[in-house]
């Protein structure tokens, strides 16, 4: 069994929380008391059946105000896999939440509101989508019960998706028509639309592959943490701990260490249940090193083949996550893996118009603005092109007065 | 990778990420499940080294004799620093007051004693043991969350936290809660305790007990939960789902002494594992209002 994390995105009222309350409800993952507590509030759907969707509005604010307003992570499992859910809102304000749960999910849901076909919101949600590199997507298009479950209308949100998603890059699209208030083609297969022939959308996270090209990218791991006891009997002890981002290491290959360019060689993959041979994409280890060479928190160690970017100079995306504009001439913190080291944001190239997909001319960012920048960092930062190895191509920018995260990087190139 | 190795390596991660970028971190320990399964994550985080931090006890004075005890053999065994704060130091000297009545429970003031421990030892860091599973305001929590010089939490002012890369840059005087079996269940910790071979305090394990019923639920029968000559007392045999204060730990019927029938029972319970505790029965954002005055 292994691990699913996926988000939803739609905009308001698209219904995502009630399409998570009804995977959650369906798989039988909602307890008795937590039930209980869903009956005795008053919100309630026409019908008088219990709404799902308060399942995941969890705090007060929300409750009150009948919206999302931060990321909510949900659990489940079946018998083939643990899924873990960040519900994010669809709101204009919160691109920085989809950002930020879309950083860590394999899949997304896009829902599509059959009423309402391919709108402005979904444009944004799918490039964001594309921006964050996520495996694979999702298309429900909910609500067929207010369309009386119609082949055709399905079939034109299809088709204008298909155009939509070439033009951004996905590659993996799946379409399910689904209503996640009457819970067809959710969990259980609907008996409404005989003309669909997939998978509901349950049956198709249980199988959809996940990290299957990862061990086949270029080995890489950041230095967390120098373990040296310094004790009589373990004084010649030091081992780096840390996780293996991408890729894999074996005992008795040589490895280069960023920024520095030194090389060794693996001597032990160690870890408290006994050594490895070959430790995997994921695995925290402690790795030795057959020279004493010198290394600290933040480097990374990588193969020698292919080598990360190793740049103080950077082009990036940058997803803008704070009230304050981003301010060219100040010095902020860049975090990339265990590394913090101070930086510039010295200039804007471009801003994205993320409901036309547009270019713009921009001189700084607000609050979910997203574009192209260029960074120049104190010290060298040693990184992967976000598209090409995500887990060694993302990093933050932190605002050294408030030490707020204010920015997310998606790493382009070495200038 | 196997979803229990994929748990444990992030939860390693997440250590090490604390020991790397805080001074004086220190790991709250309650002598509960989840606790003690971050003492084994940390030892696989840090061996053949030392933890980069202590082990931290509030300790209410109401704890079950079982569960001390247990501490303290943990603590020998691995061989770490212990820090017990008292809540009743805190009563003692009039900075915490005692509830009185039926329901009176030391839980709230557990608060009163942890910020004071944080703030008398300058701990920048505190490793604790919740999960996002437990209840709908943990669900929202980040993995780094910053607290103010209150303990306060602010739902509303959360960094954003992007791929494993964690901000845990804060002012003098904030702190930051590091809780990293976040995304775990409750099976999943019973599952990784079953697999670790991890050994826990009896009373999670099914025993008879003279209980009393309070609130409808089963709690153990003691002196400290104020009982009077309504309280009935049963003997039943019964175990414990989580393990707090005496006061606001129920217990649950059960017969179940291996783990593998405490699993199965759990997979199948219909009650959640907070619906065991009376400090959430208050009100239902009872845990949000705790959270932001400062609570775990
Ligand atoms: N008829 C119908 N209504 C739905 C469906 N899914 C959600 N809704 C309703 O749409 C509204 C918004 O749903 P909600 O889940 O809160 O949307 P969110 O804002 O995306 O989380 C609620 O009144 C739901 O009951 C569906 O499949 N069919
Ligand atoms: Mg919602």
């Amino acid at each position: 069994m292994d691990i699913l994390k996926f988000l939803t995105a739609g905009s308001v009222d698209d219904g995502k929380s009630t399409l998570i309350g009804r995977l959650l409800y369906d798989t039988d993952s909602v307890l008795a008391d937590q039930l209980e507590a869903i009956q005795k509030s008053n919100r309630k759907n026409d019908d008088g059946t219990v709404d799902l969707a308060i399942l995941t509005d969890g705090l007060k604010a929300e409750r009150e105000q009948g919206i999302t307003i931060d990321v909510a992570y949900k659990y489940f499992q079946t018998e083939k896999r643990k899924f873990i859910i960040a519900d994010t809102p669809g709101h204009i304000q919160y691109t920085r939440n989809m950002v930020t749960g879309a950083s860590n999910a394999d899949l997304a849901i896009i829902l599509i509101d059959a009423r309402k076909g391919v709108i402005e919101q979904t444009i944004r949600h799918s490039y964001l989508v594309s921006l964050l590199a996520l495996e694979h997507v999702v298309v429900c298009v909910n609500k067929m019960d207010m369309v009386d479950y119609s082949e055709e209308v399905f079939e034109k949100i299809h088709a204008d998706y298909h155009e939509l998603a070439t033009k951004l890059g996905i590659h993996e699209v799946t379409f399910i028509p689904v209503s996640a208030l009457r819970g067809d083609n959710i969990v259980n297969d609907s008996a409404q639309m005989p003309w669909y022939k997939g998978k509901s959308l349950l049956a198709h996270l249980e199988t959809v592959p996940v990290h299957e090209v990862d061990n086949l990218l270029p080995a890489r791991m950041a230095v967390q943490w120098v373990v040296r006891p310094q004790t009589d009997d373990l004084h010649d002890y030091r081992g780096y701990a840390g996780r293996v981002l991408s890729g894999a290491f074996r005992i008795g290959e040589e490895v280069k260490i960023f920024p520095s360019g030194n090389k060794s060689k693996i001597e032990r993959l160690e870890t408290f249940d006994g050594d490895l041979q070959i430790a995997e994409e994921g695995k925290s280890i402690t790795l030795h090193l057959e020279d004493e060479i010198d290394i600290s928190r933040g480097d990374i160690i990588g193969e020698i083949e292919r080598s990360p970017l190793v740049s103080n100079q950077i082009e990036a995306d940058i997803c803008w996550m704070d009230t304050r504009e981003l301010d060219t001439s100040a010095t902020y913190l860049i975090q990339h893996q265990s590394k913090v080291t101070r930086c510039k944001i010295k200039e804007v190239l471009y801003k994205v118009n993320i409901n036309t997909l547009e270019k713009i001319n921009a001189d700084t960012f607000g609050l979910n603005d997203i574009g192209r920048v260029e960074i120049k960092t104190a010290d060298e930062l040693a990184f992967d092109p976000y598209e090409t190895n995500k887990r060694n191509g993302g990093a933050i920018i932190i605002d050294s007065r408030t030490n707020v995260t204010v920015g997310a990087l998606m790493l382009r190139a070495a200038l | 990778m196997d979803y229990l190795d994929q748990l444990e390596a992030e939860a390693i991660a997440i250590l090490r990420e604390v020991a790397g970028q805080f001074e004086k971190p220190a790991l709250l320990f309650s002598g509960g499940k989840d606790s003690i399964t971050l003492v084994r994550l940390a030892e696989k985080a840090f061996r053949p080294g030392k933890f980069p931090f202590p082990l931290v006890h509030v300790d209410t004075g109401h704890n079950f004799p079982e569960v001390i005890e247990f501490r303290d053999r943990m603590v020998k065994r691995i061989g770490e620093k212990l820090i017990v704060g008292h809540v009743q130091d805190a009563i003692d000297s009039g900075r915490a007051i005692e509830q009185k009545g039926k329901n009176a429970s030391r839980n709230a003031l557990q608060t009163v004693t942890l910020l004071e421990t944080i703030e008398k030892n300058q701990f920048d860091a505190c490793i604790g043991g919740a999960r996002r599973d437990e209840e709908k305001a943990r669900a929202k929590e980040r993995i780094f969350s910053v607290r103010d010089e209150f303990g306060q939490w602010d739902p509303k002012r959360q960094r954003p936290e992007l791929w494993n890369t964690f901000n845990g840059k804060i002012h003098k005087g904030e702190n930051v809660r590091v809780f990293p079996i976040s995304n775990w269940t409750e099976l999943d910790v019973w599952n990784y305790i079953k697999r670790e071979n991890i050994e826990i305090p009896s009373i999670y394990y099914s025993h008879k007990r003279d209980v009393i019923e309070r609130n409808g639920v089963w709690m153990a029968a003691h002196e400290f939960l104020n009982m009077d000559a309504d309280d009935k007392i049963y003997n039943k045999s019964v175990r414990f789902r989580t393990v707090g204060d005496m006061t606001c730990t129920a217990a649950v019927e059960s017969e179940k002494t291996e783990i593998d029938d405490i699993i199965l029972e759990i997979s199948q319970s219909k009650i959640s594992e907070r619906g065991a505790r009376m400090d959430d029965k208050v009100s239902e954002a009872a845990m949000e209002d705790r959270k932001k005055g400062g609570y775990f």
